[in-house]
């Protein structure tokens, strides 16, 4: 056993248990904690986004930089300026058009990611042959029940949130089959985040018997 | 015995977290490990790095903080190892901002183990804001976004920079995920770039990336605290992750015998009702 010297690691394991005695109820010690992370984490984020965002691209951007690319930094200053009216009450509003900015932008971005990288290459890896023929009968049994589950599960749950039809009839049977599938996926998902939280818990126990106290 | 079976139903939650972490604890002081076989997709994203020509740039994004380090931490610095070992130039950056010290920290950790110099063999490019802007940017000229690495040293005085201006420079994308940054990856860099990308995720988040896996929109999937200690058995350097799948077992069945007690007891208190 070599028990850490370093006040750092002193003060994490304190942190870390401070966090963890929440589990058997709100004390004093874990309102530090949560206080601390959440302060920290502001400041950083704060410089951070001075040194890798504000300070390199618009100030160094504007001095150093001559002509087009650096009278067009006016804009994002100007917007920058327009976001912090939101703390001067009577002119609030004009922080809307700064945010109009962001949110079309945001928009216009995110529709054609999506469209392009997740709608259409997701749709074209369901257009799958329901025959495959294998290396032997097995593989082609295997290969074949892929993609028929595949294409099935697929459709069905486009079935279940289909809801400008009642649910009778073949339509219910159907989406019967979907919502299998929609569970078995909630299984997997279920299952998959019981494991991760394990795996922070195994981080940090690690942590405490390892860099702390030198047990491991 | 259905008193038993009633008061096993109705076990304080703080004695189940109380075993849990015992379990989790006993487990590592003990150092038990269990073997297991890499997972298929994880045996790909090794396959592709090794297949890698000497000199090919690897291009690493943090996507997560200290509440994801556990998982992804130890899969970070075995897919480091890997690439040092077969001589392969790493490029870092990441889109969260709490996240990027720890990915520096094992950038450091792991160059200095494989005697690799900065600049030459590794370069940390630090953060930029604006996701999207940032993705489709690197695809045009890095440049226009990371003018300077994290110190402020200009790209083209980096030896390992000068040749290096978009994804077509770059062999293979590695994104670390704990949130969405792994799906903005695959629409930008991968959808308009045709970027390679392996993701190595938290486990909360792996069921949502394998569909991009089957799609064929990222060629490897390394997932949650088991693919990290894949990898590591992979790269024949067992570490905290292996350490931690022991745990991991462990604590699966207790999760599993306790889920089972809570229900015979649930069904015996209803019989009484």
């Amino acid at each position: 056993m070599s028990i850490s010297l370093n006040p750092w690691v002193w003060i994490a394991a304190f942190l870390t248990l401070s966090m963890m005695s929440f589990l058997y109820k709100d004390n004093i010690f874990y309102k530090i904690g949560e206080h601390i992370y959440v302060g920290s984490s502001a400041a950083f984020m704060l410089i951070y986004l001075w040194y890798f965002d504000v300070k390199p691209k618009l100030i160094d951007g504007f001095i150093n930089n001559t002509g087009f690319s650096r009278w067009i930094l006016i804009i994002p200053a100007f917007l920058s300026l327009l976001m912090l009216m939101r703390f001067v009450r009577p002119v609030a509003w004009i922080s809307r058009w700064a945010i109009a900015f962001t949110v079309g932008m945001g928009a216009g971005l995110g529709i054609t990611g999506l469209l392009q990288g997740f709608l259409v290459p997701q749709i074209k890896a369901t257009i799958l042959p329901l025959y495959v023929s294998g290396h032997s009968t097995l593989m082609t049994i295997y290969l074949s029940l892929n993609n028929i589950l595949l294409i099935l599960g697929t459709l069905s749950a486009i079935v279940y949130f289909y809801f400008s039809k009642e649910h009778t009839g073949p339509v219910k049977k159907i989406s019967q089959i979907g919502i299998t599938f929609i569970m078995v996926a909630f299984g997997a998902s279920f299952g998959y985040t019981v494991m991760a939280r394990i795996s922070l818990l195994i981080g940090r126990v690690y942590f405490l018997l390892h860099n702390w106290l030198g047990l491991v | 015995m259905r008193e038993f079976l009633e008061k096993a139903g109705n076990i304080d939650r703080r004695i189940i977290y109380l075993i849990i972490f015992l379990a989790v604890a006993t487990t590592i002081l003990v150092k038990a490990r269990f073997k297991s076989s890499p997972l298929p997709e994880v045996q790909r994203s090794y396959k592709i790095i090794n297949d890698l020509p000497s000199g090919s740039v690897v291009m690493f994004s943090i996507d997560y903080d200290a509440s994801s380090m556990p998982e992804l931490d130890p899969m970070l610095r075995a897919m480091l190892r890997h690439c040092f070992k077969k001589n392969l130039k790493v490029i870092m950056l990441g889109h969260w901002p709490l996240g990027l010290p720890l990915g520096q920290l094992a950038l450091d950790d792991i160059a200095r183990e494989y005697h690799k110099k900065y600049g030459t063999d590794y370069v940390f490019l630090g953060y930029r804001p604006g996701l999207q802007a940032v993705m489709l940017n690197l695809g045009k000229e890095i440049r226009s976004v990371f003018a300077t690495d994290y110190k402020g040293t200009p790209l083209d005085s980096l030896p390992l920079m000068r040749n290096v201006h978009n994804y077509n420079d770059i062999a293979i994308l590695v994104g670390l995920e704990a949130g969405s940054v792994g799906d903005a990856w695959v629409q930008f860099a991968n959808a308009r770039f045709n970027q390679k990308i392996i993701l190595g995720s938290t486990a909360v988040i792996t069921p949502d990336l394998y569909p991009y896996l089957q799609a064929g929109q990222i060629v490897g999937l390394i997932g949650g605290l088991r693919g990290a200690s894949d990898y590591e058995t992979l790269v024949e350097h067992p570490a905290m992750a292996s350490l931690g799948m022991a745990s991991q077992t462990v604590v699966h069945v207790l999760i599993i015998l306790l889920i089972l007690l809570g229900n015979i007891g649930y069904f015996a208190t209803r019989r009484k009702k």
